[in-house]
């Protein structure tokens, strides 16, 4: 079995011919990918946050919180229809997990309250026990509005970190309620500053008595208070403003808003549509002089006095603002308020200088831990271990070709990985060539040791390989971020060592044995 | 062509006298990193037990007692400081804190204002308290699905004296490894998680390879004794053995000094797992082979003659 088919050596020849070209990109410097003709492979390996730096943060969103708001409004619309005139008397309106449940007083008025409920929620269930009456979401819808909530989330997160599509920005969904954001190169307070905000935004009318005031004083019904985000009394102490509850005009009418600067100041220009702008219209004319507030998730961004009635339905913020904020208010306006809060659970961020530097260091250590090993293979096996240093030349230059085809990535740990196969790697060939040098030792004849060997050690590097593989597997499967990373190239390295141990290695070891017909084997 | 013969070859040591003392050593040293485990426990890291880490670089050599009292004036509870590589790389661990992520945003908030801004942040990582439940369990059923998976591989591959003996020098090494990041203080982290399972892998793949050895030794020399069958099996496979396990260590010595900082404790936890994996499946794994009735289930299998062996 010394021959090998011709078919077999050319299927090697090729694969490696094609690792060595979807590697070659990976020479370019990143810059000038772009240059590589398209029929040419043209992808590079994809650099782990941990390398190139930037912020990895996994995400909340408070979905059931967002859930409950709703089936709080539907509590409000079934309050209100029930007492619409002919009032309908009910008792215990409650929300339960997934809808509301209300109580008729009357057995009469059983068919009324049912026909009401349904024209409120006319794709919900609706049931009745006795007088009491659940009106609920199925499971089905459930999950579709927390989809949707969610989706919705990261629609407005990309608008916000990302509103020109120029980063590689990756958001992804995990579960039902979290997202996983991947920045390269992100200023991570930024993200976190931007991430945090709701962005609620509304327009209110200020109670002009006090402006400012003890934020635990009781106030009169309608009217709240609520901190200044920017401003601060003398002694440092934050602002308070007495606000009408009563929302002019929402944030959800803005359709623009852009940062600018107006007197030497940053300030945020907006723009309303057309029903905002009406609505804004109206408060600002019959206001004049009095001072209104604009408020962004509970906190009052500036309070200005109406001087004129607005009537085109844009005007400025010029708030305490850094050139900086007025561009991100702006942003945050811009994208629109988040369905839902959000939390930041888990967060890790690499700045530049510690990716550049273990780059360099992975750098390093697989060309130090390629040399050595190289050294050490020469002295142990002479001849066969230069075949040995080929053949591991190539599976690196293969896992470099999986790693920018699968473009999976590449992570610290990843080169871990790397550096690792390049140490383990040789083990398929030691098992081969221990296994022939102690054929040749039985007495058997070159050739035969050569076949013997290959064929006998080839179950032990499968079994060993395969365990190995388990560990890989498992690694990714629950391994987060890096750790994955690592799994991966631990993987592809696996396969990739047993084919140049079992293939290249072999065709080196049978053409030498060919045209040499040596007696002895110098192992 | 001569070579420098590295490794010997040839040799007939007589591992399994050994078997007793070594059995002993393992245990006792298993039974130690147990007590250590209960008494001192592990040096979680943020992964594990959620909180703060910020890995920071100062222009001149960092002022380790000059970052702790500012930092500690913060009211942050408890702040570690390490050195990490260079003499302007500090690490900061501090523990996680009250009031959720926001709580989190403002103490990073207070420690970058308090260092300033000539301080370069090299990594800043988080791990709130729900996540890092979630990673102790990922991390937990990870190693334990590993070694059930294994086990069953082995089991399949092989009759189940040897799954047992291939689990028992596999757990070994898992106990010896956590043992000595115990005694030494090392943080334990998801590399360490990913450093187990691949010390794992490792550890088995050794003891394959002497075990597919053993096997086809014990099909060949129908009568000769088993200990003498697993002396010779040892000694068949142990220049590859060792062979393997110095390039395997040449690769990681390189990455324990060359591969940076953060990757340190990982690459320390595969030395230290080649080490013992490779101890392991010389004297924990083939030696109790010796204990189980290893002979009598061999025996029943298919005949065959000294060549292949017919496998499913």
């Amino acid at each position: 079995m010394v021959q090998i088919s011709k078919w077999k050596v050319i299927l090697v020849l090729a694969i490696c011919g094609l690792g060595v070209l979807l590697a070659s990109p990976n020479l370019v410097a990143p810059e000038k990918v772009g240059s590589i003709p398209s029929w040419l492979p043209n992808k590079q390996m994809s650099l782990g946050l941990d390398l190139r730096g930037g912020a990895h943060l996994l995400i909340e969103a408070k979905v059931d919180e967002a859930l409950k708001e709703g089936l709080q409004s539907l509590q409000q619309g079934v309050r209100s229809a029930l007492r619409r005139s002919p009032a309908i008397g009910y008792r215990s309106l409650g929300l339960i997990r997934n809808g509301i449940s209300v109580t008729v007083r009357d057995e009469k008025d059983r068919e009324e309250a049912r026909q009401r409920l349904r024209e409120i929620g006319d794709q919900m269930v609706l049931e009745r026990d006795e007088n009491r009456f659940t009106l609920k979401f199925t499971e089905d819808q459930l999950r579709d509005r927390r989809s949707n909530i969610l989706e919705q989330a990261i629609t407005i997160l990309r608008l916000r970190i990302d509103p020109d599509s120029v980063k590689e920005t990756s958001i992804q969904r995990q579960g039902t309620d979290r997202i996983l954001l991947q920045v390269p190169g992100a200023d991570p307070e930024r993200l976190k500053r931007l991430i945090g905000q709701t962005a609620k935004m509304s327009f209110h009318l200020v109670d002009p008595e006090i402006s400012t005031l003890d934020p635990r004083r009781r106030v009169r019904p309608g009217t709240m208070v609520l901190k200044s985000r920017d401003e601060a009394d003398g002694s440092g102490q934050p602002l308070y403003y007495l606000v009408k509850k009563r929302i002019e005009v929402s944030g959800e009418n803005l359709v623009d808003s852009q940062a600018t600067v107006e007197q030497g100041r940053p300030v945020v220009s907006f723009r309303f549509d057309p029903v905002g702008a009406r609505r804004f219209g109206n408060t600002t004319r019959r206001n004049v002089d009095k001072p209104f507030a604009i408020v962004l998730d509970k906190e009052v961004i500036s309070a200005p006095v109406i001087r004129e009635p607005i009537l085109g339905g844009s005007g400025i913020i010029s708030g305490n603002f850094t050139t900086e904020g007025a561009r991100d208010l702006a942003l945050l306006l811009r994208s629109g308020a988040l369905p839902v809060p959000l939390t930041i659970i888990e967060e890790r961020s690499v700045g530049p200088s510690l990716g550049a530097d273990s780059i360099a260091a992975g750098k390093t250590a697989s060309i130090f831990g390629l040399i050595a090993v190289a050294i050490f293979m020469l002295m142990a096996y002479g001849g066969f271990g230069a075949m040995a240093i080929v053949a591991l030349a190539i599976n690196l230059i293969l896992i470099a070709a999986a790693l920018s085809l699968l473009q999976a990535t590449l992570t610290l740990p990843g080169i871990a990985g790397i550096v690792l196969t390049i140490g383990m790697a040789v083990d398929a060939n030691v098992l081969v060539f221990e296994r022939i040098r102690e054929e040749q030792r039985a007495g058997r004849t070159p050739i035969s040791a050569v076949d013997a060997g290959y064929s006998r050690a080839l179950t032990t590097i499968i079994d060993a390989n395969l365990t190995t593989f388990i560990a890989a597997l498992l690694l990714y499967m629950f391994g987060s971020g890096p750790v994955k990373g690592f799994a991966v190239t631990l993987a592809i390295g696996l396969c990739t060592s047993m084919f140049t141990a079992l293939m290249v290695t072999r065709i080196m070891v049978v053409t030498w044995l060919r045209k040499r017909r040596p007696k002895r084997l110098p192992l | 062509m001569k070579l420098i013969n590295l490794i010997p070859v040839g040799t007939k040591i007589n591992f399994l006298s050994l078997r007793k003392i070594a059995i002993l050593a393992s245990l006792v040293l298993c039974v130690a990193s147990f007590g250590l485990l209960v008494t001192k426990g592990l040096n979680f890291g943020i992964d594990f037990r959620g909180g703060i880490m910020l890995e920071i670089r100062t222009a001149q050599t960092a002022d380790l007692s000059s970052i702790r009292s500012n930092l500690g004036s913060l009211g942050l509870g408890e702040i570690e400081l390490q050195r990490f590589g260079k003499d302007t790389d500090v690490l900061i661990r501090i523990e996680s804190q009250p009031g959720g992520a926001s709580g989190q945003k403002i103490a990073v908030d207070k420690v970058k204002k308090i260092l300033g801004p000539a301080v370069d942040y090299r990594r800043t990582e988080f791990v709130g308290p729900k996540v890092s439940g979630e990673l102790i369990e990922a991390g937990v059923t990870a190693v334990v699905l590993a070694l059930f998976a294994m086990l069953m591989y082995i089991w399949f591959r092989f009759e189940w004296q040897f799954g047992v003996g291939a689990v028992a020098a596999l757990g070994h090494d898992v106990f010896l490894t956590i043992g000595v990041f115990s005694l030494l203080g090392l943080e334990f982290n998801l590399s360490t998680i990913a450093a187990i399972l691949t010390i794992a892998g490792y550890s088995i793949n050794d003891t394959v390879v002497v075990y597919d050895r053993v096997r086809e030794n014990l099909r060949k020399y129908k009568v000769r004794p088993l200990e003498d069958v697993l002396n010779m099996s040892l000694n068949d496979t142990l220049s590859r053995t060792l062979l393997t396990s110095i390039t395997t260590l040449i690769a990681l010595l390189i990455l324990y000094f060359f591969g940076g900082e953060v990757i340190k404790d990982f690459s320390f936890a595969m030395i230290w797992g080649v080490l013992v994996g490779t101890y392991s499946s010389i004297y924990v794994a083939t030696p109790l082979l010796a204990h189980m009735n290893l002979r009598a289930s061999a025996v029943a299998l298919p005949e065959d003659d000294d060549n292949e062996t017919v496998r499913p």
